[in-house]
């Protein structure tokens, strides 16, 4: 009996299960309340998009808190209120939005365990959307997963799939450190089975998301189902991919990525961020200083272009590294 | 002549997870006279690779299912057929040959997985075929019903056939308050009594083994046979290096050297065999059931009860299998059981017995059972 949940309801699913479990753990954001058991002005979205619905109802205000529109006032309450003993789970709906708070988040919560002797601590998860393809224009649809992850003190989750987006937000919310969890919004519908009970996924540990023996693609998030359909045509013309996701970005498990170089000295690192200082320049620079000698070919990266998300349906579909694009970049490799 | 000459050999479900599989090598060449129990070709799925055994005899006159080619589940392989059938009418049956339909629902609809609640809580298990005989099998420390991946179907084909989740494990419920043989034994009697199976013919791996001593011991109305593969409850030793190793590791990479302990063939461990040990392994509270279950069945390092003799004195007949090479509990162990049991102890084999000689151990509980 498989239990098949989307993405949206497994992280939903995690925020519960937490709450439930652990009372200082809270979730604050704009819209957050609403859904089942809230009335009033308090019956808001329940987030944008409905991850949050009818926690306020089992929670009441005080641990689901409809913020103001401030995301610097927000996140920084709960930077604060993580120092102080609480596991606030914050929500900036978009993750673009983080240049008005990111104060907090980079030269605050980051830092405090560093500055302070390693006597503080701060438990704080922020989640948010990520990613293009929901037509939501450059403000709302960015990658910016290299931002986060070059910020020493910050980890960085961006999950594939229901199932590891349920694990490794509960392991968000136990663990002692800021994490920025990161959404892809077009996978919010994608379902697979998730066990009931509640679980945990390492930081650190890539997925092999299929096995092969000519190439390694190595991505994440949304990038990890384009890189599996890349594959499914490569094997048609008897190139076996091995496909990595990486799960969470920092910290960052090279050890599987550079294993797998090994046996098919091919790379091709793909990221739906802009190019330059991006995952898939830092996977590349690493396999290069690792493991150069197992290399048959140079290495590729599929990234989008150096320019804003465009809003026009159609450029925004060539600018995200499509399947074909990725199948190419891999057929290059094997020359 | 009719089609009904012509056999099919088709990509096997192992497990029910399995939906395709890969064509590693043909073990038989066209034209081979086959028969009954042969391997034909080696198969590999996301979690093991194995020979398929030839359930006709015959000649093996075509092959089609290609090397390094990926086949779903029930898709033709190869056909045997008697030399009496003509050439032509191989051709004619490959050409009328329609592809079973890709019935996802369905098949996952009558393959699934069940559950029942017990005063314990929700208990996971799957039950193959009908009628014949009624087996029960038991896993084993830190494993799950799926470690009979390669028994249950061929056993099914003519006989009922339960598989259990043991409190703790796979996705039963995450607590055990009696870890001792005699706790466990009772929740296999607690199992049959919600399913309404007055008896059965247990089959227990490894802990497993000494919880259908305990059951035939305790219960000997209920248990008809017992079969002990890699069994505990026979010796002192115990691989604590391999149990510790099992309960502390947190990673893919830590795991996987003590999962190899576990067989003859180290190869055998891949990827998807690693990932879902994890999984079930990371659910809350597994690891603490998991560390009290080793703490009491395994008390200082050594296994806490001996059962043989008693069991033996139950009268519920004893098969006993083990390999050679098992690292976790010695074969020497069966010693104990000389003269009181049908004792097999097979090379090329290690703790993982049931899947490395799936297809000895198989014949072996089908001659064993009543």
């Amino acid at each position: 009996m498989a239990r098949i949940l989307s993405m949206k309801d497994a992280i939903n699913e995690a925020l519960d299960l937490e709450m439930r479990r652990d009372p200082t753990v809270i979730i604050m954001g704009e819209d957050i309340a609403g859904g089942a058991g809230a009335q009033g002005e308090e019956d808001a979205w329940g987030g944008v998009l409905g991850v949050t619905k009818g926690l306020i109802g089992k929670y009441g205000a005080k641990r689901v808190m409809d913020t103001p529109l401030s995301e610097s006032a927000y996140i920084g309450a709960a930077v604060g209120a993580a120092a102080c003993g609480l596991r606030p789970v914050a929500e900036l709906m978009f993750l673009d939005f983080m240049g008005v708070c990111f104060d907090q988040i980079f030269n605050q919560a980051a830092k405090f365990k560093y500055m302070f002797g390693g006597k503080a601590q701060t438990p704080v998860v922020i989640r948010g959307m990520v990613g293009g393809g929901f037509r939501a224009a450059a403000q709302h649809s960015q990658m910016l997963t290299p931002l986060f992850t070059h910020i020493p003190g910050l980890k960085v989750v961006c999950p594939s799939n229901a199932y590891d987006a349920k694990g490794l937000l509960i392991q968000s919310i136990r663990d002692n450190d800021p994490v920025i969890f990161c959404e892809h919004k077009n996978l919010y519908t994608h379902a697979v089975d998730v066990p009931a009970e509640s679980y945990t996924i390492p930081f650190g540990e890539a997925a092999i998301s299929r096995e092969g023996k000519s190439a390694t693609i190595v991505t994440y998030g949304l990038m990890v189902h384009r890189a599996l359909e890349a594959a499914e045509t490569l094997a048609k013309e008897k190139i076996d991919v091995e496909v990595i996701d990486l799960r969470t970005l920092s910290p960052i498990d090279l050890d599987t990525v550079i294993e797998s170089v090994e046996k098919t000295g091919r790379l091709v690192a793909v990221d739906e961020a802009n190019p330059r200082c991006s995952i898939a320049s830092d996977v590349i620079a690493s396999v290069m200083e690792h493991a150069f000698k197992a290399m048959k070919s140079a290495p590729r990266a599929v990234t989008a272009p150096h320019t804003p998300v465009p809003f026009s349906p159609t450029l925004e579909d060539l600018y995200i590294p499509s399947a074909a694009a990725i199948a190419e970049a891999v057929r290059g490799t094997m020359k | 002549m009719s089609d009904s000459q012509i056999k099919m050999i088709v990509m096997p479900k192992w497990g029910l997870s399995m939906s395709e599989g890969k064509v590693v090598k043909w073990l038989a060449k066209e034209g081979a006279k086959i028969s009954v129990g042969d391997e034909l070709l080696e198969v590999e799925t996301e979690k093991i690779a194995s020979a398929v055994e030839a359930t006709d005899s015959g000649t093996l006159r075509r092959i089609v299912g290609e090397v390094d080619t990926v086949y779903p589940v029930k898709q033709l392989l190869a056909v045997i057929a008697d030399d009496s059938v003509s050439d032509s009418e191989i051709d004619a049956f490959l050409a009328s040959y329609v592809p079973p339909a890709v019935d996802e629902e369905g098949e996952a609809e009558k393959d699934a997985y069940e559950y029942i609640d017990l005063p314990i809580g929700t208990v996971r298990y799957a039950k193959y075929g009908d009628g014949g005989k009624t087996l029960l099998f038991i896993h084993g420390f830190g494993g799950d019903l799926d470690n009979w991946l390669f028994n249950v179907n061929t056993l099914a084909e003519n006989h009922t056939v339960y598989a259990v989740d043991l409190p703790g494990h796979g996705r039963s419920v995450k607590s055990l308050t009696d870890a001792s043989l005699a706790g466990l034994s009772k929740f296999v009697l607690e199992f049959m009594d919600a399913l309404s199976i007055d008896s059965a013919n247990l089959v227990g791996h490894s802990l497993g083994g000494a919880i259908a001593m305990k059951t035939a011991i305790t219960a000997p109305k209920r248990v008809k046979t017992i079969t002990l593969i890699g069994s505990a409850g026979l010796g002192n030793e115990i691989n604590m290096g391999y149990i510790d190793g099992f309960i502390g590791s947190e990673s893919r990479r830590e795991i996987k050297p003590f999962l190899e302990e576990l067989f003859f063939d180290r190869s055998l461990v891949g990827r998807q065999m690693i990932d879902d040990i994890l999984k079930s392994k990371r659910l809350d509270n597994v690891t603490d059931v998991l560390r009290h279950l080793a703490d009491t069945v395994f008390k200082g390092g050594h296994q806490a009860e001996k059962l043989g003799d008693a069991a033996a004195a139950s009268g519920v007949p004893i098969l006993a299998i083990h390999g050679t090479d098992d690292h976790i509990i010695p074969a020497a162990h069966t010693e104990t059981l000389k003269g009181k049991a049908s004792v097999h102890v097979m090379g090329d084999a290690g703790h993982m017995v049931q899947m490395e000689k799936s297809k000895e151990t198989n014949k072996l509980i089908s001659d064993h059972i009543h």
